[in-house]
């Protein structure tokens, strides 16, 4: 290459357009994550600058606490089924979208409209999880002013009585933030799917149908397999999304930093804001996020070799 | 209420009746229209899901505080926009300023950092530089969570809790790892060729950046660009506890994201949730304009920026 012949003032350039971003992302990113991992074995209260090491007194005090490992029980849901009923809605949409029209003379094609589904479906994309928060708020609302009881009354399902308390109620507040995240989630995978599967040739669909295979047959045997790649990147991120949670617990469910009724809607973030800004307990907090860590990497390498096949080039 | 804001949904759900009469195919043409009736039947409901709840919550800036908790059908009354004017009152307006502030600075200041980071790790073979690049893009497979009690200690040490300047700089550390990791898969896309030709031209190594391999790198910045103005719009985590005024005197500098947060909490001991709505229509309506101006570029920047 000619560039490295010139070689003088190249050590400079390299460094110069180096330094700043580097330094940056050390002093904000990198030195962060290495000193949670020190202060998650000291009892650090983040308001005093003396602080004793403790060794694993933090991590075995986690393993102790029913709040957080109730969290990380509602984790362990969110990330099965976020990206599963996710992934399938968005697929069944996308398969709809891009092969539910009627069979033509050029084959199967979408049907008519698709465009306008893909812009209204996506649009919950670009909202933040504010708007979110406030909006399925208000949703589920626990009285007749909230959309969901308004309706349900209205069609005779809910006694104006006795309106359901949505996030008030131990065993539905998990699902109804759960149904948030799929709604936010849902349009974004549908575009992402409805590119993959445009980007697969029209000669394999008709190849596929001269073999006299029906549309269920296509989907299965045509289409998903070619679509793999991108079905894996989708759970792999909405796991992460299923990890977080954050901004809708703290926000939607009552309690500090979210979580109730009774911890019944708890994540690990929640309970690691909590002890961190409320309870004081700084410590404990950097061993929560390294216990998280640890589960967001297993999780990825996990789902990256579960769902592994042979790649199909086309 | 119903029937206007249902009418996205239906308009939709009717565009097959117009085409029914079309010709249809040689091969089993039953089979096509019945599934072609129930996939928008399927796809119009989920319009519907997704449109009815934002419209709703639109029509409730409308309403009078005690419409809203009456019933959630009830029809606005009176199509007065004071409650819009109370919402930027209470902040709404600032909390825009604020954001706009600090993306005007983070977003170009991301790109650029992010690429010439990228430019050198992709095209100047030197040692460690395979090293340095995982070292950037491995930032992207760890949660914020981790490191937020340690940043905070670290931003309040550099004396910049509430300031712009901390939460802008901050922004751009968390944005490297993905401009990084897109923009140096787009930079090795780039042919070599004109480079070489800038060289033997005698252009230096600075300027054959900005002024040859940055424009040719448009595109990759348009998909990456719109994936950090939306990223660093509604991010809520990192300016909720960096952005907490430290003192009495230090003014209120608060994100859209966590003002509408602050709001809602605020509109429920006032009970004057008719503000709260008009506020989140606020912040929705820009966004709603921009996705509509540029949905194109944005649903393929987005999904190319998830799939690299």
């Amino acid at each position: 290459m000619s560039h490295v012949a010139r070689g003088t003032g190249r050590g400079g350039f390299i460094t110069g357009f180096l330094i700043l971003p580097l330094a940056l992302y050390l002093t904000f990113v990198i030195w962060p994550y290495i000193q949670t991992f020190g202060y998650s074995f000291t009892n650090w209260s983040g308001q005093s600058p003396t602080f004793q090491f403790v060794g694993l007194d933090n991590y075995a005090a986690l393993m102790k606490d029913e709040v957080f490992r109730g969290a990380l029980w509602h984790n362990l849901l969110l990330l099965v089924f976020v990206p599963v009923i996710t992934i399938l809605l968005a697929l069944f949409f996308a398969f709809m979208v891009n092969a539910g029209g009627r069979s033509g003379a050029g084959g199967v094609r979408g049907v008519r409209g698709s465009g306008l589904y893909k812009i209204v479906y996506f649009f919950p994309q670009v909202l933040s999880l504010a708007i979110l928060a406030v909006l399925f708020g208000a949703v589920y609302r626990s009285d007749a002013g909230g959309l969901l009881n308004g309706f349900l009354t209205k069609l005779g399902v809910v006694d104006p009585a006795h309106p359901v308390e949505w996030l008030n109620e131990p065993n539905l507040v998990l699902w109804c933030l759960l149904m948030v995240v799929v709604w936010h989630g849902v349009g974004f995978y549908l575009v992402l799917f409805s590119a993959a599967m445009q980007s697969v040739p029209r000669d394999i669909y008709e190849a596929a149908l001269l073999d006299g295979a029906g549309r269920a047959q296509t989907f299965f045997k045509v289409t998903l397999p070619l679509l793999w790649d991108s079905v894996q990147t989708a759970a792999v991120y909405l796991g992460i999304a299923a990890m977080d949670m954050f901004v809708l617990v703290s926000t939607m469910t009552s309690g500090q930093f979210g979580g109730g009724p009774d911890h019944h809607s708890e994540v690990m973030a929640t309970v690691l804001m909590r002890n961190f800004l409320y309870f004081g307990k700084s410590g404990y907090a950097c061993a929560m996020g390294v216990v998280m860590l640890v589960l967001t990497m297993i999780l990825s390498i996990v789902t990256l070799r579960a769902t592994r096949r042979e790649r199909i080039e086309f | 209420m119903t029937t206007v804001t249902k009418a996205p949904g239906e308009a939709a759900a009717e565009r097959p009746g117009g085409g029914r009469r079309a010709k249809e195919g040689g091969k089993g043409p039953s089979d096509g229209t019945v599934l072609n009736v129930f996939s928008h039947g399927f796809l119009a409901v989920w319009a519907i899901l997704i449109v009815l709840p934002l419209i709703w919550l639109a029509l409730g800036s409308f309403k009078t505080d005690s419409q809203i908790g009456g019933s959630a059908l009830s029809w606005p009354s009176h199509w007065h926009f004071d409650a819009f004017s109370r919402a930027w009152d209470k902040g709404i307006g600032d909390y825009f300023a604020h954001t706009l502030i600090v993306l005007v600075f983070s977003v170009p200041l991301t790109m650029l950092l992010g690429s010439m980071a990228a430019y050198v790790l992709a095209r100047y073979p030197f040692p460690g530089n395979r090293v340095v690049y995982y070292f950037f893009v491995s930032g992207a497979m760890f949660p914020v969570f981790l490191a937020l009690v340690p940043l905070f200690f670290m931003v309040k040490r550099l004396d910049m809790l509430n300031t712009y300047q901390g939460l802008i700089l901050v922004y751009v550390a968390y944005s490297m790892p993905f401009t990084v990791f897109f923009m140096h898969s787009f930079f090795r896309t780039l042919p070599t060729a004109v480079h070489e030709a800038a060289v033997i031209d005698g252009a230096s190594d600075t300027r054959i950046f900005f002024q040859v391999m940055l424009p040719m790198a448009k595109p990759g910045l348009i998909s990456v660009g719109i994936f950090n103005v939306l990223g660093q719009w509604n991010q809520y985590i990192l300016p909720s506890v960096l952005m907490q005024p430290q003192s009495g005197s230090d003014p209120e500098r608060y994100m859209l994201t966590q003002g509408l947060i602050q709001l809602q909490y605020q509109m429920g001991y006032e009970t004057d949730l008719p503000v709260l709505f008009a506020g989140v229509t606020i912040a929705m309506i820009p966004m709603l304009v921009v996705y509509l101006s540029f949905q194109r570029q944005i649903q393929a920047g987005l999904t190319s920026a998830t799939l690299k």
